[in-house]
């Protein structure tokens, strides 16, 4: 998840026979469950994609961590607390290993860094909506982790080796934060008429903002063909959506909350919930940059990275003074 | 009903969680602030073995109490004149030098002091500073390392170093006074008397400002008030807001 919107670089997907040897061969050998790894040929279009959507993926780790932070010295107990510290420190170690797969393909930290903070590269639209209350930690934990899951559980298993690899790890914490923030939403929805409100509040806010993250329809897809051809995208977005509203409604209803939407309904033949697609038209706007928080999360990032820039160079140079200080011993 | 024994040894679990709660207040605001992604993961861990530490002293403190309150309540329900941790610790973060530059100077001071309590005639004590001590071994190590790094970097780094120590010098100082309480704690084998670790801490300290290449501040000068509650600083207030608004805006809920 947290890749909305990945605009493959293929023409459209060629047949085997339309591929020469080496692209039929790399071809074959995902198709047969193999695994590319970083040394191994890869079609330009494979890397530059793949490039685009691990460093998508690791920036909304990065960003994801200012609305949760939001709340951490707010924090109602010590040990919500320390939840929230541990959760948005494995967020920051998302982001460190995907940045670290992002540069087996030849891409720098600080390449990607450089775009994230530029603007031209973007990172999920949900970490552009404001975290307004304590049951907002409940609701990002629940439906936005719980989103973020169902894509990645599938990416497990994508071509690229080194992606699969830091996505088993992510995985595990993933379903840890889903969990917490499922448990926040339990107290609050057995507490006070204020919990309640706050949690129903939440659910208002953050549902339809977590049906976008699996992005708009991509039936008919060019981009999207190409991105399954090559194992880097498992299922369509539309699947996951569907996935997603069938496995939060029962959840919503043990919670004893209404999922804001007055058409939604079990569809006994298709063994589906039938529900109201959220508003693309707020998708686009958020992605354009006027999405409630952008200016202020990408200006958080700038100025963070802009005050460290000292810190930064003061550590380099103390290395490199330690380097000489070594060569000239030896 | 307090005892005699009971009083200090409340008041000086206060200070050893009030201390863990507010400097791990301090750094939890850096989340998603830092200078590089490794110090955003450092900075959030250490927040994290710091709350950790609170609960385990305030728990014990609300124990020994005998009130019926909770690590919770202690940390959320209490005003200003209540807490006892440190002046050095509710001083802002500044920029990043200044916020290790007080991790380091309380970390030297932390670890000497869980190290003696090891030995402590209380076993809750002494566990705690079992496990906090390994914790803390690691801080120390990270915020030494960061102050001789920075220290020895740049002229600029160089220089907000020493502006960080130059400002934060004057609450050392009130690591090492000691008090009735201390006293009480003496006379029980339970902790140490402070006065008595701050030569190793000098030695420590000095060695390391060497090493960064930063001087030591001539004047000893030290403000006093955090761990007796006589007087904090205008910033503990502010942190307390903040940090107990939930709490106080809904004080019939459990979260």
């Amino acid at each position: 998840m947290y890749a909305q919107m990945i605009k493959s670089t293929g023409e459209g997907v060629k047949s085997l026979d339309e591929m020469d040897p080496q692209e039929r061969a790399f071809q074959e050998r995902i198709n047969a469950g193999g695994k590319i790894e970083p040394k191994d040929w890869m079609p330009d279009g494979y890397r530059k994609n793949l490039i685009r959507q691990i460093g998508q993926h690791a920036h909304s780790e990065i960003v994801g961590q200012l609305p949760e932070g939001n709340w951490i010295t707010r924090a109602p107990t010590l040990e919500r607390k320390a939840i929230l510290l541990a959760k948005v420190q494995d967020e920051a170690g998302h982001g460190l290993y995907l940045y670290c797969a992002a540069e087996t393909l030849g891409v720098t930290r600080d390449q990607l860094t450089r775009d994230l903070l530029s603007g031209k590269m973007k990172y999920s639209s949900i970490f552009n909506y404001p975290t307004l209350t304590w049951a907002d930690m409940g609701a990002v934990g629940w439906l936005v982790d719980g989103a973020a899951i169902m894509n990645q559980v599938p990416l497990q298993r994508t071509s690229y080796g080194p992606y699969a690899r830091a996505m088993v790890r992510i995985c595990k914490e993933e379903s840890f934060h889903q969990r917490q923030g499922y448990d926040i939403m339990m107290k609050m929805a057995q507490g006070t008429d204020a919990q309640r409100k706050m949690a129903q509040d939440a659910l208002n806010r953050f549902w339809g903002p977590a049906l976008m993250m699996f992005g708009p329809s991509d039936e008919n897809s060019v981009h999207s063909a190409q991105s399954m051809a090559w194992k880097i995208k498992m299922n369509s977005n539309d699947e996951l959506r569907q996935k997603f509203v069938d496995e939060c409604v029962p959840q919503a209803e043990y919670l004893g909350l209404t999922v804001p939407d007055p058409d939604l309904k079990w569809n006994e033949e298709r063994g589906h919930y039938d529900f109201t697609q959220p508003d693309w038209d707020e998708f686009f706007d958020v992605l354009k940059g006027n999405g409630p928080c952008n200016t202020e999360r990408l200006a958080a990032r700038n100025k963070a990275w802009d005050d460290g820039a000292w810190v930064r160079d003061g550590l380099m140079a103390h290395a490199a003074k330690k380097r000489a200080a070594k060569l000239a011993a030896e | 009903m307090s005892t005699p024994v009971s009083a200090p040894l409340f008041e000086y679990l206060c200070r050893m969680g009030d201390n863990t709660l507010v400097l791990g207040h301090r750094i939890s605001e850096w989340c998603g602030h830092a200078p590089v992604l490794e110090e955003d993961i450092a900075l959030a861990n250490t927040a994290l073995d710091l709350i950790g530490q609170t609960t385990l002293w305030l728990d014990v403190a609300g124990e020994v109490e005998g009130a019926g309150r909770t690590a919770d309540k202690l940390a959320f329900h209490r005003d200003v004149w209540d807490f006892r941790n440190l002046l050095l610790l509710e001083q802002p973060n500044g920029d990043f030098g200044q916020t290790m530059m007080r991790q380091f100077l309380f970390d030297a001071w932390h670890l000497s002091q869980l190290t003696a309590l090891k030995g402590s005639s209380n076993e809750q004590i002494a566990a705690i500073a079992e496990k906090s001590s390994k914790e803390v071994t690691y801080h120390l190590e990270r915020a030494t390392d960061t102050v001789i790094g920075l220290g020895d970097g740049t002229e600029e780094s160089h220089s907000r170093m020493q502006a960080a120590l130059d400002l934060l010098w004057p609450y050392v100082g009130e690591m090492f006074l000691s008090d009735d309480v201390d006293a009480a704690m003496v006379d029980t084998g339970i902790a140490p008397d402070p006065a008595t670790l701050r030569p190793a801490y000098d030695k420590l300290v000095g060695d390391v400002l060497t090493a960064a290449t930063l001087t030591k501040p001539q004047d000893d000068f030290a403000h006093k008030g955090g761990k007796s509650g006589k007087r904090h600083s205008e910033h503990l207030g502010h942190m307390l807001t903040q940090m107990q608004w939930l709490q106080r805006a809904y004080p019939d809920a459990t979260w």
